[in-house]
């Protein structure tokens, strides 16, 4: 039986796998965003607490990514089930880049733009939401990006916990020695990291900032 | 109560002195600015000029003595109605890059909300007032436009909510200097037609005889003399002549030797 053949035969099961791998990379860009997006904007205002924030992320950021689901299986409420750890653990890998490009994009931003704004009477919010942020957007969506790119990857080793996605073809190929079952997990998964790229990549080529 | 004394200060510095970890940038100044007058701070650059001009709106705070805006020390102020009270230009312009025209000049007005169609109209008569026809340029952003109309814009944007003072830091600094004498002369044209109090910091002694009304000397954050510019060229003051000086050499140089000049 050919690739082709074997991808045709198992379509619902790719299918099943492909919707369930995109919830878990969903969910936990959604909760990586909520966390990382104020996270950062709080490092832009408190500069001291740069050093150990970005320091904690980059430390999560080094452990092994089957390690991490290991260490969280005994957490109490998140052991409960296999998909909200999994997607918790996705979250905390996602979360560097998010924090670190929307501190480096708040701080990026022209300091002669945020001294007129304050200048001209502005206050500390509304210089945030309407100066800041948008002027931020580009960097922001640019870390967004690298982290989904980084989570759809990471999310295949969810399913040795039992959380699903298309790591249960990865893993059920390497116990089987076939390397089509293999394929039938790595290949949509690499065709979603290439989609999400491309379609993130498009949003912030819209948001970035006109320059002459 | 400040409507009673006319003759009050828009702005009052008073045994003003400003430090940066110990260090004096502005030391021991006093000034009057005079309701309805065009001040120049002259000074070169690190002079504290620029100092003096965010000490007005607040957003330095002398490290002794007090700054007075109508009458009330800066520090009593609420720093945003302080800061909506006075109109500020700076060199880079500050225009906001994801704003259009429109946008960035109805700020001010937008902010303290008035009816969107007040602000489109006010936004239209101040693009007119700085030269810039509204249609043809509401819909732009700042990076199409040139130096000139990008600081047209700035001026625009300062004056929009009717501020009684105007603070000017360096606005033509970054123009060419044929672009930058037409600014100059429309911005007199400007001063005469609107009333207000212009604070303007400038390095060049020719911007500062043009426009001022007043050119206070500063040097190393002291003042170092207050003249009309007719006192100025008299003046014998040894910082006032080196202006002068460097001010005339370009001219001494020109005429003579006009056609070796060209070729240069």
């Amino acid at each position: 039986m050919s690739l082709l053949e074997y991808f045709l035969r198992h379509h619902d099961e790719i299918l099943e796998l492909t919707m369930e791998h995109l919830w878990l990379v969903g969910m936990s860009m959604m909760l990586a965003i909520a966390v990382g997006v104020p996270l950062g904007i709080l490092l832009s205002r408190r500069p001291g607490l740069s050093k150990p924030i970005l320091g904690s992320a980059s430390i999560v950021e080094t452990i092994p990514s089957l390690a991490l689901f290991g260490f969280l299986l005994p957490a109490p409420w998140l052991g409960a089930r296999a998909d909200r750890l999994a997607i918790t653990a996705l979250a905390l890998y996602a979360l560097l880049p998010i924090i670190r490009n929307t501190y480096t994009g708040i701080v990026g931003v022209d300091p002669a733009v945020r001294e007129a704004a304050r200048g001209m009477g502005m206050t500390d919010w509304q210089i945030l939401f309407q100066v800041q942020l948008p002027l931020a957007s580009g960097v922001i969506l640019a870390g967004v990006r690298v982290a989904t790119v980084l989570t759809v990857g990471i999310a295949t080793i969810a399913a040795a916990i039992g959380a699903g996605g298309l790591g249960e073809f990865i893993f059920r190929g390497l116990s089987m020695v076939d390397n089509r079952v293999i394929l039938a997990g790595a290949i949509p998964a690499a065709l979603m990291a290439l989609i999400a790229d491309l379609i993130l990549g498009m949003i912030e080529g819209r948001f970035r900032v006109p320059h002459s | 109560m400040s409507n009673l004394t006319v003759d009050e200060p828009a702005v009052e510095f008073r045994q003003v002195q400003f430090r940066i970890d110990g260090r004096p940038l502005i030391t021991d100044l006093n000034l009057g600015i005079q309701r309805g007058e065009t001040l120049v701070l002259l000074g070169r650059s690190g002079s504290g000029k620029t100092t003096i001009l965010k000490l007005i709106n607040g957003l330095l705070c002398p490290s002794q003595g007090e700054v007075l805006v109508e009458g009330r020390s800066t520090i009593a102020w609420e720093p945003v109605r302080l800061r909506r009270h006075i109109g500020y230009v700076i060199q880079e312009t500050g225009l906001f890059p994801h704003f259009t025209v429109e946008r960035n000049v109805g700020l001010i007005p937008r902010l303290q909300r008035w009816p969107r169609e007040r602000t489109k109209a006010r936004v239209e008569e101040i693009l007119s007032l700085v030269g810039l026809d509204p249609h043809q340029f509401r819909e732009r952003y700042p990076h199409q436009l040139s130096g000139g109309q990008r600081q047209r814009v700035g001026v625009a944007r300062a004056l929009a909510g009717d501020p009684p003072i105007l603070l000017m830091d360096e606005p033509f600094g970054a123009l060419d200097p044929l672009t930058r004498s037409e600014t100059q002369h429309e911005f007199l044209e400007l001063t005469r037609r609107v009333h207000k109090t212009i604070v303007f910091v400038t390095h060049d002694l020719r911007e500062a005889l043009l426009l001022a009304s007043r050119t206070v000397l500063i040097e190393q954050g002291r003042l170092a003399g207050i003249y009309s510019s007719a006192e100025f060229l008299q003046s014998t003051d040894p910082i006032a002549r080196q202006y002068i000086d460097a001010f005339r050499t370009g001219q001494e140089a020109l005429p003579p030797k006009r056609e070796s000049n060209e070729l240069a």
